[in-house]
């Protein structure tokens, strides 16, 4: 392991442990109100338990005249806390918010997670099992999925969690901030060897990541192995602009609103072109018959982040 | 006079066709007691287990299978029924002043489905275990898991109907059989406390059986309703699961609330502070409690609105628990406090029922959730409240009312050292776990990497200590039975109508009806010494 690591695992009892992104600090600083905050509550009511009950203490020679009510008092200490607890839920919202919303420049990185292990690939094709190269500073956005049971993504050294999901894509970014080696676990209970399905996180400075990147075998990046999919499969039979049948045009289609044929729009998201690819009849586009046939066990999960990373790559100027 | 409860009729016969709610107590309480012990006997090798980073006792599944047993058995075995069937039964009519429950027979009838799906659950567990975990999460338990998931499953269900129809008997016991002149607000707030957990039996407990029924649907006939794979969505099972189960942790702490708000103005000899706002405050916890249940959710994939909205409303029903730990300790003001043995547990729960709601706010706090959820945090958090508030306010409430119950006293000196045992011992346990969690352990790990293990070796240790706790009661009280002092009808002083009968009570529980005072607990702190 890592010379980081090591240091990081012998102060095994710092309060916060590592924090090694930028999402950390912001977590731990929340954290750190939050002891300050219920530390002086509890310690507070401590001292007065303790207080009474020694003052108050069967037999001890005090003054014992029933106090009036102090409907005040009774008043203040409901509405003091309800106008503390608005402050932390907006502070704590700002930042999950915050946590939602990856900046369009991330990194993107594909992780499918099975029983168990964590399967994840870069945009050049380079893929890993149950480690996670990224480099230091930039922020890195992954799309996840499972092709079994619920399995969650954690990462303590970055404070961040996401459970991933059969039959869906779930997100999660940050941006590291610190070399060195990180625990990665499964989080959701996934079953018999549920506690051994962990990694690790490798960052690394951004030219170290280039040349990691380009070290592995020579293979085409998701994308072009998307393309290659896409005509494979027979999907540019129909959607394609030569082609006779009357199919969307599927270039620039990712991130594009989209008009649905019961009137509802939807942002065609990597979630929209999943279920379009396995489920066509849920949402039809505006305009066009449900002609499309199912492709759901015909293609891996690999495949159909593959086809959307084809599909995302018809959105930018940098086509594959 | 006529013969005490426990004199009327001496065969195993006698008691088991019973329909005195006084009786039908006493079985309960034998009843969960071994399943306690169950459950009990899980998480000793499980503690025993994570004292070493490797997985050196049991195997993977074994680990699995245990701490799913331990849940299981806890939660619906043990918390759900404790205080409710024990106390609840003992003392609801006793404290209203009626001669029994609205509907003895079904009483009687909810202990034998009790006793059915805890029989049905345990020969699960016997015939090879379940590994789900608890909370049965989909797929997983409907399409991957090969143990005895259907089996279980149909324990919980048959349990829950002893649920519901006791929430159902204690609700129309308390709208039809209270004594005249015993307005609402003159209820002792036990009785509050029996009122909203039984509105929450009755309306929550429904959708557990509804979700347990597609569950085993989706595994007996491969029906898609949360496996993907189907076409089905995994976190309506969630979402179904947590509407009940959320629900649930009030069931636990409510009662439990209830027993301390009696026991805290008897031993300060002082009337409890803020009355009403404590009978409001159970009420508010009721109905606002069934509205937070997507807090489970927040790294689920669920939407960012509703994690809002859910983040928010879990603020808003801290603010009743907060009023209730405050109440209890301004009536220790100006008090005249003992330290008897309920006393200290009463005491103890009030220590760990506050950490453990303020380390739920933690957890209601979006951000900081992202990072704890499923790990070693959350489950220090939720034992602060199920077994550090409920647990300990079982003990609490058996101690203040064995007296009654049994007719004799147990030992003063070991009780008292007793109750601090399982403070120490439950703190040494779980106070680690927060810790641990907070660097990152998950829960649910049967391995481990090996920095968390000094953390993991005080809670074992802790665990130890907790064990003494636990066994000591169960031989002296034990031991009581027949060997106890004579208790005399009213030991601690206390006011109530359960305090105005003998101990043990007769079968038709009052020789002559009992008198309502001007207000409820008309403690007065310089009144003569106790009895006792």
């Amino acid at each position: 392991m890592a010379a980081d690591t090591d240091a990081a695992l012998s102060s095994g009892l710092q309060l916060l442990g590592t924090t090694a992104s930028a999402q950390a600090l912001r977590t731990d600083a929340l954290f750190l109100a939050m002891v300050l905050l219920c530390g002086t509550v509890a310690l507070t009511l401590l001292v007065l338990v303790v207080f009474f009950a020694i003052r108050y203490r069967r037999g001890s020679n005090v003054d014992r005249t029933p106090p009036r009510e102090l409907r005040g008092v009774e008043i203040a200490w409901t509405i003091a806390p309800l106008l503390v607890f608005f402050g932390i839920f907006g502070w704590a919202a700002r930042d999950f918010v915050t946590m939602a919303d990856p900046p369009a420049d991330a990194l993107p990185i594909t992780v499918v997670a099975k029983q168990w292990m964590w399967k994840l690939q870069h945009r050049n094709g380079r893929r890993e099992i149950n480690e996670l190269h990224v480099p230091l500073g930039e922020p890195v956005v992954a799309t996840m999925t499972s092709e079994d049971v619920i399995h969650s993504f954690f990462i303590p050294a970055f404070r961040i969690k996401q459970d991933v999901v059969p039959g869906r894509y779930t997100r999660l970014w940050f941006t590291a901030t610190q070399l060195g080696e990180f625990s990665l676990f499964c989080s959701e209970y996934c079953g018999s060897e549920h506690s051994q399905m962990t990694g690790r996180v490798v960052v690394m400075t951004p030219a170290d990541y280039g040349r990691w990147l380009a070290s592995g075998p020579a293979q085409p990046s998701t994308a072009q192995y998307g393309f290659a999919l896409f005509r494979q499969l027979g999907c540019s039979g129909c959607h394609d602009a030569r082609s006779t049948i009357h199919a969307p045009l599927l270039d620039g289609i990712y991130g594009r609103t989209t008009h649905l044929q019961d009137g509802r729009t939807v942002v065609a998201d990597a979630n929209y072109l999943r279920d379009s690819i396995l489920v066509p009849g849920k949402d039809v586009v505006a305009g066009f018959e449900p002609m499309m046939p199912s492709y759901a066990g015909q293609v891996s999960e690999e495949d159909i982040q593959a086809l959307i990373a084809y599909l995302q790559s018809t959105s930018k100027r940098d086509a594959p | 006079m006529t013969t005490s409860y426990l004199d009327d009729g001496l065969t195993i016969r006698s008691w088991l066709t019973t329909t005195d709610h006084k009786r039908i107590a006493i079985l309960y309480a034998i009843a969960i007691t071994c399943f306690f012990f169950v459950g009990g006997a899980a998480a000793t090798i499980i503690r025993l287990e994570l004292a070493t980073p490797q997985g050196d006792l049991v195997s993977h599944d074994a680990y699995n299978k245990l701490f799913t047993a331990h849940g299981v058995i806890m939660v619906w075995l043990f918390l759900i029924p404790s205080i409710p069937s024990v106390l609840g039964n003992f003392l609801l009519p006793l404290m209203i002043g009626a001669k029994d429950l609205a509907f003895p027979r079904l009483n009687l009838m909810s202990w034998y489905l009790y006793v059915a799906g805890g029989l049905v659950t345990l020969e699960a567990l016997f015939l090879g275990g379940v590994d789900t975990g608890w909370t049965f999460y989909t797929p997983y338990s409907t399409m991957f898991s090969n143990t005895y998931v259907v089996l279980t499953l149909t324990g919980v269900f048959i349990t829950g109907f002893s649920s519901i129809l006791t929430g159902l008997n204690f609700i129309v016991t308390i709208h039809t059989l209270r004594a005249r002149a015993m307005g609402w607000f003159k209820l002792p707030l036990f009785v509050w406390g029996m009122y909203a957990t039984s509105l929450i039996l009755v309306l929550a407990t429904p959708v557990l059986a509804i979700t347990v029924l597609l569950l085993i649907a989706e595994r007996l006939f491969q029906i898609g309703i949360f496996d993907p794979a189907f076409g089905g969505d995994p976190l309506l099972f969630q979402h179904l699961f947590w509407f009940y189960s959320h629900p649930a942790v009030y069931v636990m702490i409510l009662p439990a609330m209830g027993v301390v708000s009696e026991i805290i103005p008897c031993f300060a000899r002082r009337p409890i502070f803020g009355y009403r706002s404590m009978a409001y405050a159970i009420m508010t916890i009721a109905s606002v409690g069934f509205l937070v249940w997507g807090h489970h959710m927040f790294v689920s994939g669920q939407s960012l609105t509703a994690s809002m909205v859910f983040s928010l409303l879990s603020f808003i029903v801290a603010i009743p628990s907060a009023i209730k730990v405050f109440n209890w300790t301004a009536t220790l003001y100006k008090g005249s406090i003992r330290f008897d043995a309920p006393m200290l547990y009463a005491l103890g729960f009030v220590g760990l029922f506050t950490i453990g709601g303020l380390t739920g706010l933690f957890l209601a706090s979006l951000a900081l959730d992202v990072h704890l959820t499923d790990t070693y945090f959350v489950v220090a958090h939720f034992h602060y409240i199920m077994v550090g508030g409920a647990v300990m306010a079982y003990f609490a409430g058996l101690h203040f009312w064995w007296p009654k119950v049994t007719g004799r006293l147990y030992p003063e000196v070991w009780s008292r050292i007793a109750a601090v045992i399982a403070f120490i011992g439950f703190n040494l346990t779980f106070f680690p776990q927060f810790l641990l969690g907070i660097e990152g352990m998950p829960r649910r790990y049967h391995t481990y990497p090996p920095q968390f293990q000094v953390l993991n070796l005080f809670s074992s240790a802790g665990a130890g200590v907790l064990a003494i706790g636990y066994l000591m009661p169960l031989v002296y009280l034990t031991w009581s039975i027949r060997h106890g002092a004579r208790a005399g009808d009213n030991p601690w002083a206390a006011k109530g109508f359960e305090w105005q009968t003998r101990s043990p009570p007769p079968t038709d529980n009052f020789d002559t009806p009992p008198t309502v005072p001007d207000i409820v607990y008309d403690y007065v702190a310089d009144e003569p010494e106790f009895a006792r």
